[in-house]
């Protein structure tokens, strides 16, 4: 056989792999927006559910959903931020850092249902503030962090040693370079990565069934004191999500439009998840190319 | 005989157990132009970079030796690094603009070093700029993204960001070697502007450019200091067989 040859079934054996995962992944998304993207309606998008009748929407959920990622990110942004700069720019090649590295990836791979249970235990009991969007924000921060400092680390290596020198030759110290240099740098990889990290929390159910909670109370838009219990930006109220939502319509639902629901929420979710995707890499590269270019 | 700016004496460094400085003893001219040749390797670079404690940043780096800046060691335990980088500056082979604007590239090292006076650091970047020839060419585009320029133009950003915080001393390593003949000589034309005002050790592996720009020429090959001397005799009459064969062609 010459290389000829094997080089072009390589190429077609890397071509068919990338197209199944293709095919797969259409096929969903493509299912998913048949089956709900006809249910999707002004009113579907803003009315609050309905526990036995039929016409409910997904209004609050959407709200809590969009909610409780702002939360979550407010504290996974600054701490992976403040991870990915120990990692890339500080971190030794010692004991240390490899136990630092291990917890990171062993926190990565916890399957979700895990996390709920801790954040359950620590965030929901201990606290003693029960379900609350607070423990569901703390709960998703926890699934997000290794993946934000892992995108904040790459993205911060990502930066040229030769701008560091160029910094320090300047007179600069490690800090000011950091600061001035090297995290505008990188800042189109952190857009980016924030986003991605949002996308992948905001379908999440399973850390938030023992967090968040599974009920909304009834709540005031007009409401904007945060200390109020019916106000929709207290923090320390329940809240469900939309992905929680679709997850108890489709087990314990009582509702007649059942599947209008769900199969409607599917598609909004999968939808918004998309738009986050598409967002990070039309954000990361118009930062990218404000930076760079004439 | 000019000022001696700095005087180097057995200076040797390790990177691990490499030896890549062997006892250099060196004396630098002030407002003179120094031009550092030699093969690949022999380390021109490191040595430049030992003058403004560049190395240091390097993991298992030993400098031992004295280099003296008008007088004071540098490498002394409480020498300030930060005060010394801003003494010495440096400009690098590739050149390397921060991705910011031409203005914020210049106004970097003014800001760091405590300026916020906008119409102060308004005076710098201009009379930077205007230092490294480059104002012309660059003033109705001064807030847009310094990698939008040429590749000489930005090697003279760099220049003049440096010259912004006012070094006694510029090292060059390489610093035309990515750029075209035409931008090249630009950058040569303004050492010689520079050097009334600096004191300059340049790195180059053009014989004739460091024929052209340098008034001493300092030959390194394996890490020793084979010979220095002005440049003309060096270039007419070198004394040591190794220079001679370097700068004719023979090897390297
Ligand atoms: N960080 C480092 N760690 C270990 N060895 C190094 C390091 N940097 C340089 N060296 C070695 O030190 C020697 C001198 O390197 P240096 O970069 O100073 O050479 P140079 O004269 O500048 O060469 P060139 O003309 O190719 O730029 C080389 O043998 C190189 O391999
Ligand atoms: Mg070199």
């Amino acid at each position: 056989m010459n290389s000829r040859l094997a080089d072009r079934i390589a190429t077609f054996i890397f071509w068919t792999g990338a197209l199944l995962v293709i095919t797969v992944l259409g096929a969903m998304i493509v299912y998913i927006l048949y089956h709900g993207g006809k249910y999707i309606s002004w009113d579907f998008l803003t009315k609050p559910p309905q526990v036995v009748r039929a016409g409910g929407g997904i209004g609050p959920q959407i709200f809590n959903s969009f909610y409780l990622l702002f939360l979550s990110m407010v504290f996974t942004v600054p701490v992976g931020l403040l991870g990915g700069v120990y990692l890339a720019e500080y971190a030794r090649n010692n004991k240390l850092t490899e136990a630092i590295r291990l917890s990171i990836e062993t926190l990565n791979s916890l399957p979700s249902i895990v996390v709920g249970l801790f954040g359950l235990l620590v965030f929901v009991n201990m606290t003693g503030w029960g379900y609350t969007l607070i423990s569901g924000a703390l709960a998703l921060a926890v699934i997000n962090l290794p993946l934000m400092v892992r995108i904040s680390e790459e993205s911060i290596r990502g930066v040229p040693d030769s701008l560091r020198e160029a910094s320090l030759a300047l007179g600069a110290n490690h800090w000011q370079t950091i600061y001035r240099v090297v995290l505008p740098s990188a800042f189109p990889g952190l857009i980016s990565g924030a986003i991605i990290t949002s996308g992948r929390v905001f379908g999440e159910a399973a850390a938030l069934l023992f967090t968040a909670g599974m009920s909304s109370p009834a709540l005031d838009f007009s409401q904007w004191n945060i200390f109020h219990p019916a106000s929709p930006l207290n923090p320390f109220r329940p809240a469900e999500t939309l992905a929680v939502h679709i997850w108890k319509v489709n087990t314990e639902g009582l509702i007649p439009d059942l599947r209008r629901v769900a199969d409607g929420s599917a598609a909004v979710l999968i939808l918004v998840v998309l738009g986050f995707n598409l967002a990070a890499r039309w954000l990361g590269r118009k930062i990218y190319r404000q930076m760079t270019a004439a | 005989m000019a000022q001696v700016k700095i005087s180097v004496s057995n200076l040797n460094l390790h990177y691990g157990d490499f030896h890549a400085l062997k006892n250099v003893n060196l004396e630098v001219e002030e407002n003179q132009v120094t031009a550092l040749i030699g093969p690949s390797g022999c380390g021109k670079s490191t040595f430049l970079r030992t003058l403004n404690r560049m190395n240091d940043l390097i993991e298992g780096v030993k400098v031992d030796g004295e280099i003296l800046l008008d007088g004071q060691n540098i490498y002394r335990q409480e020498e300030d690094v930060v005060s010394l980088r801003k003494r010495i500056g440096m400009v690098f082979q590739r050149p390397n603009p921060f991705p910011m604007s031409v203005y914020d590239n210049i106004a970097y090292g003014p800001r760091i070093h405590g300026t916020k006076n906008k119409r102060k650091l308004d005076e710098i970047v201009e009379k930077s700029l205007r230092a490294a020839v480059l104002w012309d060419e660059v003033q109705d585009r001064l807030y847009k993204s310094a990698l939008g320029l040429s590749g000489g133009q930005q090697q003279r950003v760099c220049i003049a960001r440096l010259l912004a915080v006012e070094p006694e001393v510029l090292l060059m390593d390489e610093p035309t070697s990515a750029l075209d003949p035409l931008a090249t000589m630009k950058i040569e034309e303004l050492i010689q502007v520079l050097k009334k005002d600096y004191t300059i050790i340049i790195v180059t592996h053009n014989m004739q450019q460091a024929a052209r720009v340098s008034g001493v020429t300092a030959f390194f090959l394996n890490g020793d200091l084979i010979e220095y001397g002005v440049t003309e005799s060096i270039f007419t009459k070198p004394t040591d067989k190794r220079t001679e064969d370097y700068i004719t062609g023979r090897f390297g």
